[in-house]
């Protein structure tokens, strides 16, 4: 009888960090104990705390154990499983005080999270449908096509508030019900896990830690909307949530969860998965769709939706992972449950990858309405190496900066937008004072110049020329009235383009110029980068610390610094190129960056 | 394939396994605290063990968890278990075997009377 479960952290961050010779060790090493019978080891999704992985969890005690090496399971083995006493040692520690914490519910971390979509992660073994069961898993579905007709569904998902958890908001029931009141026999049902933000992972954790949440949610929205074929559209970049999704469909399918006949009530339903080659354009719906029927992923203009013509011309429904997360869940608990959570017009919760300077990198779930500072100070557990708060970044390269004068925000749809931000699909990169706004913003520039798929012009050139513009702010080059031009051609792009990609790619830009515009104003007028980021504004000098050794002007690559032995050298700006090398080589810290 | 009613006993299978997981509500569970340290295990707390877990399970008893702990410091008492029920002063049997195990499951923890005749207090 098994007494004890060992739990090994397989999500992606984990995983990569060793995890998976963790477990086998466990594995192995339990077996020689002779305790294979009374110790079982799991795998399962993403606890959420990646700053502290590998992470292992021993219940019952509910032992949260973080920073594991292959080195340091003999000793759990031997000390907590067959003696029955704490690994002090390897206990996780709040960062802010050094005691031990014992269980992963008493961390900060988690005390102030509502887990609805990430409820299974790290609970059970994802790759197992019989614990997806018994978490009350598939009692949606089976309530669904046993007691409620399709549009009492649609009606109980209108209720809950349900809104679209990939950046846009829309009401999904709505969604839903737009598609079922579309006429025609054939309809289809989409997941779109094609999760491409620069620090975004919510989705694959939720693939790679309850896949079978995604695959029952589906069905349902199958049964409420008429259709009987499904697909998720999966970037081919996460092997890990695409095997667990794999052994999920054949689990089902083995059950009889998928396919024809669902449980004998007379439903088919099937799904498919379609793996995406990593073009960030495909996140949107219709690249997307354009994408699954086998063509260039492009997107093409809307009216139609794909809720009057979608997939193959037919009527489509197209959802995050995410947002089918929650379905199950409001199915079973009720509208009422769903909506009794977040704001007036922001139910439910919303998942969070907390990324950047921020001491706990991870995942986190929080009900809507929690502030920003609740985010990053209580979850987060705040900023390190005691830097200041700059600004949050959310919504990925389609998204805006939070500056720390909204720190106190409640975070919900309508409040982010307000604040030239938006909600997106999830990603919240965290900016300390060393962070230069303009180069953030062409940061995520250059990233949308690189995924624009070409075939409208306002979103191929118009983003290139808004590159360059802030090529030359960051080299010194620019102009106030560039400045200006800039910000005209931001809205140009935003009003022209021919899909969500290039309608919001300039908000980085325009976020960062509403809030730090004093930034820009100190690379153009000043001709200086306040944080010292970018490399075409620096200038190195030699103070008076300098003792004349020469070292730098031999490490010079360009022979930029001059001077006499034993007195103090200078470095000619004509000729430097601003590698850094020389402050690197000083002995004296007599070399300063400004 | 399955049907509705062989789904639901997956569900009831699985969750007596699962249930073990469950730490959201610590302050209002019962413990079962086994002595497992070298001198509980040579005088039988293996099985004493394994007893408990079996009959929690197979009662489907909510909110009891078994646990082990090292020597209590009574070795010549092993095995020992402490019984807590939140509210309750802890309850310490001693010299406990798998069948003491089960009445103390039947008696204590599902009627809440306590076994006196395993009591530390007069096995001394």
């Amino acid at each position: 009888m098994v007494r004890s479960h060992v739990l090994v952290c397989g999500g992606t961050g984990c995983h990569s960090n060793n995890s998976a010779a963790i477990k086998k060790e466990f594995e192995t090493l339990i077996k020689e104990r002779g305790l294979e019978n009374d110790v079982s080891v799991v795998g399962t999704g993403c606890f959420g705390l990646c700053a502290v992985g590998p992470i292992v969890i021993v219940y019952p005690e509910g032992a949260f154990y973080s920073g594991m090496k292959v080195e340091d399971v003999a000793e759990i083995v031997d000390e907590h499983l067959v003696k029955g006493r704490l690994v002090q040692r390897l206990l996780y520690k709040e960062k802010s005080d050094a005691h031990s914490v014992k269980a992963l519910s008493e961390t900060n971390f988690y005390k102030k999270q509502t887990r609805v979509a990430l409820r299974n992660c790290g609970v059970i073994n994802p790759e197992e449908i019989d614990e997806y069961i018994a978490e009350d898993g598939y009692q949606a579905l089976i309530k669904c096509l046993t007691e409620l007709k399709p549009q009492e569904v649609i009606d109980i998902i209108k209720a809950s508030g349900l809104r679209g958890r990939g950046g846009g908001g829309f009401p999904t029931g709505l969604k839903w019900q737009f598609a079922a009141n579309s006429p025609g026999p054939v309809k289809y049902v989409c997941c779109n896990a094609d999760e491409g933000d620069p620090g975004a992972f919510m989705d694959r954790s939720i693939l790679e830690g309850d896949p079978h949440a995604v695959l029952e949610a589906m069905a349902i929205a199958g049964y409420a909307i008429g259709a009987h074929q499904g697909y998720i559209y999966v970037r081919a970049e996460y092997p890990i949530a695409v095997q667990r999704l794999r052994i999920a469909l054949e689990q089902a399918h083995e059950y009889g969860l998928l396919g024809k006949n669902i449980l004998d009530t007379g439903f088919d339903f099937d799904l498919e998965i379609r793996l995406g080659a990593g073009a960030f354009v495909c996140g949107e719906e219709t690249a997307l769709m354009t994408s699954i029927e086998g063509n260039r992923g492009e997107p093409r203009p809307r009216p139609p939706f794909p809720a009057v013509k979608g997939l193959f011309g037919k009527p489509t429904i197209l959802n995050n992972v995410e947002t089918y997360a929650n379905v199950c869940q409001i199915i079973l608990k009720g509208a009422e449950w769903f909506s009794s959570m977040g704001t007036e017009k922001s139910k439910g919760t919303k998942v969070f990858a907390l990324g950047g300077k921020i001491t706990n990198t991870g995942l986190v779930e929080i009900p809507m309405g929690t502030t920003l500072r609740e985010v990053i100070e209580d979850i987060g557990g705040g900023i390190p190496n005691g830097k200041h708060f700059k600004a949050a970044q959310t919504g990925g390269p389609s998204g805006g900066c939070i500056p720390a004068e909204h720190f106190d925000i409640p975070i919900d749809y309508d409040n982010l937008i307000s604040i030239g931000s938006m909600m997106g699909s999830g990603g919240m990169i965290v900016m300390d004072e060393d962070n230069c706004m303009v180069d953030i913003a062409k940061f995520f520039l250059e990233f949308t110049v690189d995924e624009s798929c070409g075939k409208c012009t306002p979103c191929r050139i118009g983003n290139r020329r808004l590159l360059e513009y802030l090529d030359k702010i960051t080299t010194g080059q620019a102009t106030l009235q560039d400045l200006d031009d800039m910000e005209r051609l931001c809205y140009y792009i935003k009003a022209n383009s021919l899909c969500g990609l290039g309608q919001t790619a300039p908000n980085p830009v325009l976020s960062t110029l509403r809030y730090f515009r004093d930034e820009y104003i100190a690379h153009v007028v000043d001709k200086r980068c306040p944080c010292h980021v970018c490399k075409g504004l620096a200038r190195y000098t030699i103070t008076d610390d300098c003792k004349g050794c020469s070292a730098c002007a031999r490490k010079c690559p360009v022979g930029a610094i001059s001077g006499e032995i034993k007195s103090k050298f200078v470095i000619d700006p004509s000729k430097c190129i601003k590698c850094g090398v020389c402050m690197e080589t000083c002995r004296f810290g007599a070399i300063v960056k400004e | 394939m399955k049907s509705i009613a062989d789904i639901k006993a997956i569900r009831d299978k699985m969750k007596g396994q699962i249930n073990l997981r469950d730490n959201k509500d610590a302050d209002t569970e019962t413990r079962i605290v086994v002595g497992m340290a070298t001198c509980g295990i040579s005088a039988g707390a293996r099985p004493v063990f394994n007893a408990f877990v079996d009959d929690i399970a197979s009662r489907q008893l909510k909110n009891v968890k078994v646990t082990r702990t090292g020597c209590m410091g009574m070795c010549a008492l092993e095995p020992i278990v402490e019984v807590h029920v939140p509210g309750e002063e802890p309850v310490t049997y001693v010299h406990v075997d798998a069948e003491k195990a089960r009445k103390i499951v039947a008696n204590h923890i599902v009627n809440g009377n306590v076994c006196t005749e395993y009591l530390i207090g007069d096995n001394k």
